[in-house]
C-alpha cells in the first residue's frame, strides 16, 4: 500500500504531537510552579534556567554523555548476549533451571553499593566494573521474556519438525531460536529503560580516574556543589538518550523479526 | 512381515489406550481397539469417523510418533500433515515449502530449486516470496501440502488437511491435491470427517467407529477423477458411509 505524502505527514504528526503537547504542557506547569517561588531553585531549578545551563554546557554535556552512553550500549548488548545464553542454556537443560533461576531473581536484589568496592578492587577504575553493574542490572530482564519465548514455541511445530527429521539441534535452529529472537529484544527493551539508571548507578558508586567521567557522575558532582540546573541539565539529556535508545531497538526488533511485529507502544 | 507392496501400508489389529492423566482415577482412553487397515502402493485411502475416534492417533501411529499397545504397523516410511499448516511465520513459502530438504541437509540452494519446481508444476508460481500471513488459508495448505510432499517420503498421512477451509476453496483444494497426486504419486491416508470428501477422493474408504475407533466398514471407490458430488455413485456411497457411521454410535455420542 502507498500513502499519499500528505497522510504520511498526518500520521506522523500524529504520532509526534501527544507526547509533544503532554511535556509542554508538563515544563510550564514546572515554570510556573517555580516562578511563583515555591520551590528554591537550589531544589527545584526553573526549565529556563535548565535551558540555559544546557546551552552554556553543551559541549561540557556532551563530553559526557559520550562514555555514559558507551557504558549503555556495551551494558546492554552484553545483557542481551548473556541473558540469551542463559535463556537456552536453561531452556535445554531442567538442572540449569533449578540452578541458575533462583540465583537470577536474587542477583537483583543485591543493592550495587555491596559489590561496588569488589568490582573497583578486581578491575580498577576503568569502563569494565561499570559494564558489570549495568549487565547485572539489565540481564534480568532479557532473561526473562527470552525463557519464556523459547518456552511458548507450539508443541506441535516442534512434532512436525521431528516428523519431518529435524535433530534437536534444527528444531531450536529453526522454531525456536526465531520464536525467540522478538521476545529477546522486547526484553533488551525493558532492561534499556533500568539500564540508563544502572549507568547512573555504576558511575555512582565505583569511582573513575577519567576526565570526563559520565553524566551520573557529574549529576553527583554538580548537585553536591549545588549546580543544579547543570544537574538537571545532564538528567533531560539521559531522558532523551533513553529514548534515542529505547526506538532505536524498536526499529532493530523490527527490522530483525518483522513477523512479530505489531502495533506497540514505540515511543517517538 | 508381510510388507504392503513396499510402499503401502499396513496396519494389523492395532490398539491404543492413553494412559490417565490422573492414575487414581479413570483407566484411560481406549482410543483404538484392533484397528487393521490397507493401502497398497499408490493408493489413496480415506480414514472417516467421528470427532475423538482416534483418527489422528492412528496417523501418529503410522508416521511412528507413538507406539501402539498392541498390533503391528508395516509401512513405509511415512510423514504426518498435521491439520494446522504450522508454517514458520519467519520463512517465506518457497523456504517452508523447502524445510525438509533443509533438514536433510541441502543448501538453501538446491532446497530452494527442487522446491520451486513443484512451485511452478502446482500453480503456486508468485508466491514464492510471500509470508504465510500473506497467504489465504488455501494457498498455506497448499505450501503445507508441498512442504509434505517434499520430505521425500513414501507414504502421506493428511489430517483433515482442508477442514478449517470454507466449502469453496475445498472443493477447489481437492482438485488441487488430486492433480498433485496424479504429478508425485503417493501412498496417502487421509483422515477427514467429511464423508462426501472421503468419496470424492479416495480409492477407499474405511468408517471408524466411536471412540474407542474400530473399523466398522470399508467402501471401495471405484470411480475416475474428477468426481462430481452430483454422480449418482458418490451419493450413494456417502449415504452408505453415513448409514456406517449412524451405525457405529457416533450419533448417540454426547461428545464431539
Amino acid at each position: 500500500m502507498r500513502l499519499g505524502a500528505s497522510r504520511v505527514t498526518r500520521r506522523s504528526l500524529a504520532a509526534v504531537a501527544p507526547p509533544v503537547l503532554l511535556v509542554l504542557a508538563l515544563v510550564g506547569i514546572w515554570e510556573i510552579y517555580v516562578d511563583a517561588g515555591s520551590a528554591s531553585s537550589f531544589v527545584l531549578p526553573a526549565p529556563h534556567s535548565i535551558a540555559s545551563a544546557m546551552w552554556d554546557n553543551a559541549g561540557f554535556l556532551a563530553a559526557n554523555l559520550l562514555p555514559t552512553a558507551e557504558e549503555v550500549v556495551l551494558g546492554i548488548a552484553l545483557a542481551l548476549a548473556l541473558g540469551f545464553a542463559l535463556a537456552v542454556a536453561i531452556h535445554f537443560s531442567p538442572v540449569l533451571r533449578r540452578a541458575v533461576y533462583p540465583l537470577a531473581i536474587g542477583s537483583q536484589a543485591v543493592p550495587i553499593a555491596v559489590i561496588a568496592p569488589l568490582l573497583v578492587f578486581w578491575w580498577g577504575f576503568g569502563v569494565f566494573p561499570k559494564l558489570v553493574v549495568i549487565v547485572l542490572i539489565c540481564f534480568f530482564p532479557v532473561l526473562v521474556t527470552t525463557v519464556d519465548g523459547l518456552a511458548a514455541v507450539d508443541p506441535d511445530q516442534l512434532k512436525l519438525l521431528r516428523t519431518l527429521g529435524a535433530s534437536r539441534w534444527q528444531a531450536f535452529r529453526l522454531a525456536e531460536l526465531p520464536a525467540a529472537l522478538p521476545a529477546a529484544l522486547s526484553g533488551a527493551r525493558i532492561a534499556l529503560a533500568v539500564g540508563v539508571i544502572g549507568a547512573y548507578i555504576a558511575e555512582s558508586q565505583t569511582a573513575t580516574t577519567a576526565v570526563h567521567a559520565g553524566l551520573g557522575h557529574e549529576i553527583n558532582a554538580d548537585l553536591t556543589a549545588l549546580q543544579t540546573p547543570r544537574a538537571y541539565a545532564a538528567a533531560v539529556v539521559l531522558f532523551g538518550f533513553a529514548i534515542v535508545c529505547f526506538n532505536a531497538l524498536a526499529l532493530a526488533e523490527h527490522r530483525l523479526a518483522p513477523w512479530a511485529s505489531q502495533p506497540r507502544g514505540d515511543v517517538s | 512381515m508381510e510388507r504392503a507392496g513396499g510402499d503401502g501400508v499396513a496396519v494389523q489389529r492395532v490398539s491404543l489406550t492413553y494412559p490417565p492423566s490422573d492414575p487414581r482415577r479413570g483407566a484411560g482412553v481406549h482410543a483404538l481397539a484392533e484397528v487393521s487397515l490397507h493401502a497398497a502402493s499408490g493408493e489413496l485411502i480415506a480414514v472417516v469417523g467421528p470427532s475423538g475416534c482416534g483418527k489422528s492417533t492412528l496417523l501418529e501411529l503410522i508416521c511412528g510418533l507413538s507406539t501402539p499397545d498392541g498390533g503391528s504397523i508395516e509401512c513405509a516410511p511415512a510423514v504426518l500433515m498435521p491439520q494446522r499448516d504450522l508454517l514458520l511465520p519467519w520463512l517465506n513459502a518457497l523456504d517452508n515449502a523447502a524445510l525438509a530438504l533443509r533438514i536433510a541437509g541441502r543448501s538453501r540452494v538446491k532446497a530452494r530449486e527442487r522446491a520451486q519446481l513443484l512451485f511452478a508444476q502446482l500453480g503456486l508460481e508468485g508466491f514464492q516470496d510471500a509470508r504465510p500471513h500473506e497467504l489465504s488459508g488455501g494457498m498455506r495448505q497448499r505450501v503445507a501440502f508441498l512442504r509434505t510432499l517434499l520430505s521425500g517420503k513414501q507414504v502421506l498421512c493428511l489430517d483433515e488437511p482442508f477442514g478449517a477451509l470454507d466449502a469453496i476453496t475445498r472443493a477447489e483444494m481437492q482438485a488441487w491435491l488430486i492433480e498433485a497426486l496424479a504429478r508425485e504419486p503417493r501412498t496417502v491416508v487421509l483422515v477427514t470427517h467429511d464423508v462426501e470428501e472421503a468419496v470424492l477422493l479416495a480409492d477407499r474408504v474405511a468408517v471408524l467407529s466411536a471412540r474407542p475407533g474400530r473399523v466398522i466398514g470399508e467402501l471401495e471407490v471405484s470411480l475416475p477423477h474428477p468426481r462430481a458430488r452430483t454422480d449418482a455413485t458418490v451419493i450413494a456411497l456417502r449415504e452408505r458411509a453415513l448409514a456406517l457411521l449412524q451405525d457405529g454410535g457416533c450419533v448417540s455420542e454426547p461428545r464431539a
